[in-house]
């Protein structure tokens, strides 16, 4: 398969690496050690033993057939990400980073965290291999999130409250990109999407890839045959590209990303990039961007904090580019909907990010062929969400 | 030859070291840029940096952060910087350099950026987070790229060859702000770097003092005053910005 990024990090026209001066080295060295790491057998051996005497992989493959029925006719299978250790999938990418951190001899670790499973993540990974952390966090998803700051805390991490621009992800990460310019000498920024300059957005695919990998096999030992659809909800791009990536290649797989179409399709009411947005540079990459005719970024909303982000990975904007994904969006309500009829059907809560991409199956099944295998990446559980639908007031169902 | 470039062959013969001094266009308005950008030039100041406001300043620190929310919050364009520059051009030959993050002028599109520059008297660009590998076509105008404490030799000579008018050394490892203090190991880094470039070397991040104006004026081509320049801006009403701004030049310049 091609070997994408290139040698300067892009993804067709997509990518590249969009920083300070004072950044690039760093950059450079991050790479360097990942490039070593990767022919490591040792190193190898040190994260997949964590993933799964730690973390809890494999993750199981749930097949949800009551869910299903809601949706259309065709078997549903779940990617249970939500079992892992810490509740999503963001701790396959936050393990790995950490342990090259450790090798680079970096004693501090910063990230950027909107729903806080990321943030969540990265204080396990810190407590677990005696790191200092510091999370950057928005206000407002502060607010939303409370659970997973003194989850935080309780690892040990120090959480920064951000309160400038929207008070959201997006703000988390730049002051995480300031922090890192001024620390950078003793500092690894642990990412949490396949966002930000090359090479985050090969190395995060790459860590999160274990997804697909298992998925493929569970789904050849139980179905005898590859799936049909598989689908992931799209905030960076992270759970989704994990799914996906392995399944890149078996081009009779049709591929869905969902994003948060929040309140409706007025600009600063959604997430949705690439029916709103237009290609520009955020944080160190070029992709596709909500923002407005001055080129300056647009506030975005979601239900879903780990979804409120106005950019998304360049490798999916090349991606959605050359055809190979097809990207569509979930309503708040729907996201909502589906969040309670999993609760209710099959037994899981869903994180509200996860609850995306069933919504979108939920008023969408009937184009998914009939007796088809799908197979839906439940990203992270709803634990953390429970208290916001609550506040809510939303009765569950009976 | 830019006027940027002209302007650091002067301060050459005249073994001089030069002031650039930043202001975020628009605050607190675009009328009152204009008196602060002439007031600053009799003060002293050599050149101007025309900061175009951005929502997400990754490279600045609080004050210039909040600056440009002040400016975007009451209604400042990319179009205005152009007005600006035509508006000082009339009475003034300083030269102008624009400072921006790149999407606001990937938006703007790249050649009707630098052709409205070109035509409104802007001399050469300076994109905080566009390394100098990526360099991007911007016609006539010079570009400017910055080195940091952590750059390699590599990096410094691919930064000399790209930059066309000076090579700006970011003073220390962080974001905008005023400091105190210079950066302990900056002379020596300062020297190995003069050493490897070239092109003529500005020094800014953080200069704010008279004190690092004279320790850095035999090191260097120009320094570089930002943050306590908007601070001033910011510290009080619109009438008085130009006088305080401009006696921020003046005090670094010990005058
Ligand atoms: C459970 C869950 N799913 C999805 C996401 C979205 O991120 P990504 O698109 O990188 O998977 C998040 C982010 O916080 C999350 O917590």
């Amino acid at each position: 398969m091609r070997a994408l990024p290139d040698r300067r990090g892009y993804f067709g026209e997509f990518g590249g690496k969009y920083v300070p001066e004072t950044l690039m080295a760093a950059l450079d060295e991050f790479e360097r050690a990942y490039r070593k790491v990767s022919r490591d057998r040792a190193f190898r051996r040190e994260y997949e033993s964590i993933l799964a005497n730690y973390v809890g992989r494999p993750t199981a493959l749930t097949e949800a057939p009551k869910f299903a029925a809601l949706c259309g006719d065709f078997r549903l299978f779940l990617k249970r990400e939500d079992l892992n250790h810490t509740g999503a999938h963001k701790i396959n990418n936050a393990i790995g980073q950490a342990l090259i951190a450790k090798r680079m001899k970096k004693e501090r670790i910063i990230a950027e965290t909107g729903a806080g499973q990321h943030g969540v993540a990265t204080a396990t990974a810190c407590a677990l291999l005696g790191m200092r952390c510091v999370i950057y966090m928005g206000e407002v998803d502060m607010a939303r999130q409370e659970l997973n700051v003194f989850r935080m805390r309780l690892l040990g991490a120090e959480v920064v409250p951000v309160s400038s621009g929207s008070r959201t992800l997006k703000d988390a990460i730049n002051e995480a990109l300031r922090d890192w310019v001024t620390n950078v000498r003793t500092t690894h920024y642990i990412l949490g999407s396949v966002l930000g300059p090359h090479p985050f957005p090969m190395i995060v695919r790459d860590f999160q890839s274990v997804i697909g990998r298992e998925a493929l096999d569970q789904i050849r030992r139980r179905t005898r045959s590859l799936p049909d659809v598989a689908i992931a909800c799209v905030g960076g791009g992270s759970n989704s590209i994990g799914l996906f990536f392995d399944m890149l290649r078996h081009k009779s797989i049709r591929l869905i990303g969902v994003e948060a179409g929040g309140r409706g399709p007025s600009l600063g009411q959604h997430a949705a990039r690439f029916s709103g947005g237009a290609l520009g540079v955020l944080h160190g990459t070029r992709s596709m961007i909500l923002q407005d005719e001055f080129g300056q970024i647009a506030e975005t909303h979601s239900i879903s904090a780990g979804l409120d982000y106005p950019s998304i990975g360049p490798e999916h904007a090349y991606l959605q580019q050359i055809g190979r994904i097809e990207y569509h969006d979930c309503s708040d309500d729907l996201a909502l909907e589906a969040f309670h009829r999993l609760s209710e059907t099959e037994g899981i809560i869903p994180a509200l990010e996860s609850a995306h991409a069933l919504g979108w199956m939920l008023r969408n099944g009937e184009s998914i062929k009939h007796s088809g295998i799908v197979v839906v990446n439940l990203s992270g559980r709803g634990d953390k969400d429970v208290p916001q639908v609550m506040a809510r007031g939303d009765a569950p169902s009976s | 030859m830019t006027r940027t470039a002209k302007l650091f062959k002067r301060l050459r013969t005249e073994r001089r070291c030069g002031l650039i001094a930043y202001i975020t266009c628009g605050d607190p308005d675009v009328h009152t840029t204009i008196r602060i950008i002439a007031a600053l030039e009799r003060a002293g100041a050599d050149a101007i940096e025309l900061g175009i406001p951005f929502s997400d300043p990754i490279a600045d620190g609080p004050v210039i952060q909040a600056a440009s929310q002040r400016a975007l919050a009451g209604g400042t364009k990319i179009g205005d910087i152009f007005d600006i520059a035509e508006r000082i051009r009339e009475e003034s030959e300083i030269p102008l350099i624009a400072f921006s993050y790149l999407n606001p002028i990937m938006r703007y599109g790249l050649k009707r950026f630098s052709e409205s520059a070109r035509k409104s008297g802007i001399d050469s660009v300076l994109i905080t987070d566009l390394p100098a590998d990526e360099k991007l076509s911007l016609g006539k105008l010079g570009m400017i790229f910055l080195l940091a404490p952590t750059s390699t030799d590599a990096r410094i000579a691919a930064v000399d060859r790209a930059s066309d008018d000076f090579v700006y050394y970011v003073s220390t490892t962080g974001v905008t702000g005023a400091r105190k203090e210079l950066d302990p190991t900056l002379l020596e880094r300062l020297g190995e770097v003069r050493k490897k470039v070239k092109k003529p070397l500005a020094v800014g991040f953080g200069i704010s003092e008279h004190a690092h104006y004279q320790t850095l004026r035999d090191r260097c081509d120009a320094i570089v005053v930002g943050s306590a320049i908007v601070r001033a801006i910011g510290d009080g009403d619109a009438a008085g910005a130009p006088d305080r701004a401009a006696s921020v030049v003046r005090r670094v310049l010990g005058r």
